[in-house]
């Protein structure tokens, strides 16, 4: 029987559920001039939120319901970063939505309620959960990607993502029905027993390699990632830096529990497919991009090779690479949400700013945004001193440590030809003469600004100081900090 | 006497339409969202069988959970669809490519 | 007492704080803003400074060597930000922040008319904070970033008035030929690395003597000793960074800066990098006979014939630039005779005097509104006392009269120069008498150019009364100046006579201590078969006896001889200079082309690495790296990227084929895994 106890350990969530509920309901009494209320209010929730996860945080792990929700270090530490993405989210979406007659109640609640599924998968003790929490993060992904109701390519990209999501949930019930029939059990921590001694292996291995497809389509990664530049570019761009920073949170918390915490006795198995798809996206994401004249394009392409580097993390599969991969995924999500505010911030009514080409000249209209977004394009490619640097190595050392050099050395190759096309966004803002008749100026919305700036230099600010980021992840996965 | 395996391969062979359903099919959006419904009812299928014959009836509990899913994602897809039609007046997958490279 | 971390990092981080005021918000806070934030930054650091200095000495604290930070660490090969004071930091950074300070103020006179007086403040106060980083790492990696940091800082202040090619044309053969030295740098600390397993000071200089017996093959045939190979590469880099012959060629050329720069980068405190390194890696370089003669004789060539030159020079910070590079010889001498506390010594004074020659003639410049050519000044005494009693209180010094500072530290190294025994140490001390007599020459035939004589300029009064704007020299014919010289304002003045104080009276007090006192104590060490300057304190009885001394030693004779030529000359019959020049044609010319090294290298490298480019052009541009590179490589790339675009079709089927096929791939895998 759940008892009070259960429900405290759930607490974020239930709050966060009732509040989403409740900014629904003011939603709808709510005059459309009074939607600034409503974006505070969204704001000051989550952070509520943020207290919540980080003031109930026990000591260990805690389990509710029979072990279907599961509270430990790793999901916190998720948790808060997909929390705070989600604010930078919402205030650098503002005035692009308010630009846009997009200015709406549903943009808030949808995110909320994704934010609550990343808390559900990131959380999850048992397959049941794992899907739900998916679940409820990919359909209202679907919907906040069709947000702009009047735009064939909104449309266009929410079809496809939807198609291609469902096709992959599919394959991963499929692969947690093969599983379950192997081993008995839907639980993760029994399948972390089970596993290892199952009466039929095969079935077993069939189910995870449909797992992984779940994961990959999730994550992102070649060649499950189809659906990833048309997303990026279809969506109106505040839905694209959503979709491009927590739910990567999210998908390697989903990757940690079903291929750590449920099938971690397998990992001779599962380390060889994501090395192989490690490749592939590395490969893809890093060659597509060059060709690339849209810059959300680029963007996307850069996400399929960056979880690439994610996977070399989860490859060592060892406390040391979860460790990296969790770094390497808060990263991630740091730099584009700081690359995609950028232009946000750049973007009015009637422009998108999206082109590479809208970039030329940047530093002569507004040297300060110039600078965030070298910082930005910088800390992606990885360029030392700054945040993604220290990331790759992170995850570079972890695929040595799994005795991977070779893939170590591809990530290290495919580092270097990615540099190529981050560098020319840099030229095209520095050296480039400004477009006739393209105004570039920056949004007036100060909160935006100050969030942005912040944003950015915390790029260089956790590149120079990544030592308590690093400790916490690795405490997380039971390291005595380094 | 019917087996497990009759059942799995029923199972796989439900998820095999709906795999080539999705591929295939060229014509109709709304032939995409039925692949879906079979995909997701060859897993349920898979399931309810493990779950009979392990004699564990947590298979049974997701088999629920599945089907409420399914009927909200239809839910969204159906509105996906109709925004699509009403953007482009068209639901033929072959014309939906003006995102690509 | 100790020396707390807190008041460490603050000499370090306030000048940065004060870079980043001035240059990010310098169109807020203005132009005072700009200039009061710096200086403030500065005033904290310097008087800090002093206080260590203090603590250091008078409260007998301890070295304070400490890592603050460790960026990452892989292996053996760790980043950290860490400082070591002891007492050659604590000299280096009270010389150092004392001269910025005075360069910021002088700031606010040199450059109140020009555009870019925010910018110049903020690069400035970055410079000085790069150069403390420097002079107080505690590892190799730090001082490495802080030498390439002053040196970025000096391009970009080379290039400071990036709108005159000459500048621009300066700042490349800057970068360039530094390019070389850091090379060498670079190796020498990677042999380090290679050799001792470490790059923390402390580590380093616990393992040299490990050092001894190991060799390095790399020619064949023959082992390189391993501590004259870490010394030789080392001192290569210093080589760059301390422009000695013969990659001193970018040094004259950096005058084109702004002249405060030329004053606090190029005189005083970068270019004395490269002699700060040496000393501070005495524990190496004693262990090598080698590379100290490398280092004594490269010194010794530049401390005379660099010299020569500034004696045809007519640009009035030219021959100071030649008489810095002439002084960085003297140094260099010395440490390449384990004289290191000399060199540090001479270093220190130098710094003073050199710095106030450098805005003396910075003063003159601005007076004669940015004339900087000597022929056509003259008699300036009598329009800017000042600056006159100043820049000859500084030309005292680096002459060497007794009881200047200049003297003290000068004739030290004389004297260990010619109580060295090692190899080369003969025409080492040769070359430095000599240069005493060469250093007296120009600088006396600057002065006299410039302040005495007849007035080789006429005031032309036309448009514009009081009007300040320098740009619009290019109207007037040389020699003719809108209205009189006058002197400079006090924020001028008083740098110059803040300056003329130590230069000469710094030596006397310190001298005692400093060389024969042992007031380096573990800082420095020297071997004792080579402490030259340990026999030397024997005849050492105070710094009066010694000045006293050097009225009756053979370099006071050659300074006095400089003296009586020059007044001759300049001062009785200025027809004289002519007619020398034309009877010593041969010599004067090699000297006015400064022994064609520029030109050499000209040709060589400029115009051969044109040349070569043509060909490689021609050759190999066209048909390897357009064919093979760059159509190759690059174009690959493109052709395999746009292949791999034609992929993302657009088609929904085709996105749900490729992951089918992915499904497939990996079940394919796993089946052929289970074989």
């Amino acid at each position: 029987m759940p008892n009070f106890n259960d429900i405290l350990v759930l607490l974020p969530e239930f709050y966060l559920v009732a509040a989403a509920c409740l900014l629904l309901l003011l939603d709808a009494f709510m005059k459309p001039e009074q939607r600034g209320l409503l974006h505070w209010l969204s704001i000051a929730v989550l952070l509520v939120a943020v207290y919540l996860v980080v003031a109930g945080q026990p000591d260990g792990t805690a389990t509710a319901f029979n072990g279907m929700f599961v509270r430990d270090r790793v999901a916190e530490i998720l948790k808060v970063f997909a929390l705070l993405c989600t604010v930078l989210v919402f205030v650098y979406a503002r005035p692009y939505l308010a630009d846009r007659k997009l200015f709406v109640g549903e943009f808030y609640t949808l995110a909320i309620f994704a934010v609550i599924g990343i808390m559900l998968l990131v959380s999850a003790g048992n397959l049941v959960t794992v899907y739900l929490g998916l679940e409820l993060l990919t359909l209202s992904s679907y919907a906040l990607v069709a947000l702009n109701r009047d735009s064939p390519l909104s449309s266009e990209a929410a079809i496809k993502y939807f198609v291609l999501g469902a096709l992959a949930s599919g394959m991963l019930l499929y692969g947690m029905s093969m599983v379950y029939g192997a081993t008995g059990t839907l639980s993760l921590a029994q399948l972390h027993g089970a596993a290892a001694h199952s009466a039929m292996p095969n079935l077993l291995l069939f189910g995870l390699i449909f797992m992984i497809i779940g994961i990959g389509f999730k994550l992102g990664v070649a060649p499950f990632h189809m659906w990833i530049p048309d997303v990026y570019q279809g969506a109106p761009t505040a839905v694209t830096v959503f979709i491009g920073s927590a739910p990567k949170l999210a998908a390697f918390g989903m990757a940690y529990r079903l291929l750590e915490s449920g099938l971690g006795d397998l990992a001779q198995h599962w380390q060889l497919m994501l090395a192989v798809l490690a490749v592939l996206s590395l490969a893809i994401g890093n060659l597509v991009a060059i060709v690339q004249s849209n810059l959300k394009r680029l963007l996307a392409y850069s996400t399929i090779s960056h979880m690439g580097y994610l996977l070399l993390g989860l490859v060592n599969a060892g406390p040391e690479g979860y460790a990296a991969a969790m770094f390497y995924a808060i990263s991630y999500a740091l730099m584009s949400t700081a690359a995609f505010g950028v232009i946000l911030a750049l973007a009015r009514a009637g422009f998108e700013c999206e082109e590479i080409d809208d970039f030329k000249g940047l530093n002569q209209r507004s040297p300060w945004m110039a600078f965030l977004m070298l910082l930005a394009m910088f800390s992606l490619a990885g360029v030392p001193p700054l945040f993604g640097f220290f990331a790759k190595l992170l995850v570079l050392q972890a695929a040595i440590d799994a005795n991977m050099l070779w893939l170590a050395i591809v990530g290290a190759v495919f580092a270097i030809i990615g540099l190529y096309y981050y560098l020319r966004v840099v030229k095209v803002m520095y050296f480039d003469k400004p477009q006739d008749g393209v105004r570039l100026e920056v949004q007036q919305d100060v909160s935006l600004r100050w969030m942005l700036s912040l944003n950015a230099l915390l790029l260089l600010v956790l590149g120079l100081c990544w030592g308590p980021l690093l400790g916490w992840c690795r405490a997380a996965f039971g390291l005595v900090s380094a | 006497m019917i087996t497990l395996s009759h059942f799995i391969v029923l199972g796989a062979v439900l998820f095999c339409i709906a795999v080539a359903g999705l591929f295939i099919n060229r014509k109709n959006v709304i032939v995409l969202l039925m692949a879906i419904e079979l995909m997701l009812l060859a897993v349920n299928m898979n399931f309810v069988a493990f779950s009979r014959f392990l004699g564990d009836v947590s298979g049974q509990v997701f088999v629920f959970f599945i089907l409420t899913v399914a009927a909200a994602e239809s839910a969204i897809g159906l509105a996906i669809l109709v925004l699509l039609f009403r953007n482009r007046s068209t639901i033929n997958i072959a014309e939906i490519d003006s995102m690509k490279g | 007492m100790t020396l707390s971390t807190s008041i460490l990092l603050t000499i370090a981080l306030a000048p940065l704080v004060g870079c980043l005021l001035a240059g990010f918000l310098g169109k807020q806070i203005g132009r005072v803003g700009a200039h009061s934030v710096t200086i403030l930054g500065l005033l904290v650091s310097c008087g800090l400074s002093f206080y260590v200095l203090y603590q250091i000495t008078a409260g007998g604290a301890p070295a304070y060597n400490h890592n603050l930070y460790t960026w990452f660490e892989i292996g053996r090969f760790s980043a950290s930000v860490g400082f070591l004071v002891d007492r050659l930091t604590a000299m280096m950074m009270v010389v150092v922040t004392f001269v910025s300070l005075l360069v910021h103020v002088y700031t606010i006179g040199y450059m109140a008319d020009d555009d870019g007086y925010q910018r110049f403040f903020s690069y400035i106060s970055l410079f000085t904070f790069s150069m403390l980083m420097l002079v107080m790492s505690n590892n190799f990696m730090q001082l490495f970033f802080g030498w390439e940091a002053v040196g970025l800082v000096s391009y970009l202040l080379i290039g400071f008035w990036y709108k005159r090619p000459t500048a621009i044309f300066a700042n490349l053969k800057a970068f360039l030929v530094n390019r070389v030295g850091d090379f060498g740098f670079l190796l020498g600390i990677a042999a380090v690395l290679y050799f001792l397993g470490s790059l923390d000071y402390q580590t380093v200089f616990a393992a040299a003597p490990g050092l001894v017996g190991k060799t390095l093959q790399i020619t064949q045939n023959h082992a390189w000793d391993a501590a004259t190979v870490i010394g030789v590469l080392l001192f290569i880099g210093a080589m760059g960074k301390s422009a000695q012959v013969p990659l001193h060629v970018w040094l004259p050329d950096s005058m084109e800066g702004p002249t405060p720069i030329s004053a606090l980068i190029h005189a005083a405190t970068m270019v004395t990098a490269g002699i700060f390194m040496v000393a501070r890696m005495s524990p190496i370089y004693e262990l090598s006979q080698g590379a100290l003669s490398f280092v004594m004789v490269i010194g010794a060539t530049g401390a005379l014939f660099t010299g020569l030159i500034g004696i045809v020079q007519n640009d009035i910070k030219r021959v100071v630039a030649y008489s810095t590079l002439s002084q960085l010889g003297y140094m260099t001498v010395a440490l390449g005779v384990s004289a290191y506390s000399g060199a540090v010594f001479h270093l220190m004074t130098h710094a003073f005097f050199k710095a106030l020659l450098f805005l003396g003639a910075g003063s003159v410049i601005i007076a004669m509104h940015h004339e900087q050519d000597m022929r056509y000044m003259g008699g300036l005494r009598k329009y800017m006392p000042i600056t006159w009693i100043t820049m000859w209180i500084g030309s005292l010094a680096l002459v060497a009269i007794p009881f200047t500072s200049g003297f003290y530290s000068k004739d030290a190294i004389i004297e260990a120069v010619g109580a060295s025994h090692r190899w080369g140490s003969g025409y080492a001390y040769f070359c430095v008498l000599a240069g005493a007599f060469v250093t007296a020459l120009y600088t006396f035939r600057q002065m006299y150019l410039t302040f005495h004589g007849k007035e080789r300029f006429t005031v032309v009064e036309h448009h514009g009364h009081g009007h300040h704007d320098h740009d619009d020299h290019g109207h007037h014919k040389p020699g003719e100046l809108a209205h009189a010289p006058h002197e400079s304002p006090w924020v001028v003045t008083l740098p110059l006579i803040l300056l003329a104080i130590p230069s000469l009276l710094v030596g006397f007090f310190t001298i005692g201590p400093m060389l024969f006192g042992g007031w380096f104590g573990q800082a420095i060490h020297v071997e004792e078969a080579n402490n030259v300057l340990g026999e030397l304190a024997g005849e050492f009885h105070g710094a009066a006896a010694m000045a006293l001394h050097g009225f009756w030693s053979w370099p006071f004779g050659l300074v006095a001889l400089a003296f009586v030529i020059t007044t001759y000359i300049y001062l009785f019959n200025p027809a004289m200079a002519g007619k020398i020049k034309t009877a010593f044609k041969p010599l004067w010319t090699v000297l006015d082309r400064k022994y064609w090294v520029d030109d050499v290298y000209f040709a060589v490298f400029a115009r051969g690495g044109v040349k070569l480019g043509r060909l490689f052009w021609k050759a190999g541009d066209a048909a390897v790296i357009d064919g093979a590179l760059v159509n190759g490589s690059a174009g690959v790339v493109q052709r395999i990227a746009a292949g791999m675009r034609k992929l993302q079709s657009g088609y929904l089927y085709h996105y749900a084929f490729a992951m089918i096929l992915g499904l497939i791939l990996l079940l394919g895998g796993f089946w052929l895994v289970g074989q």
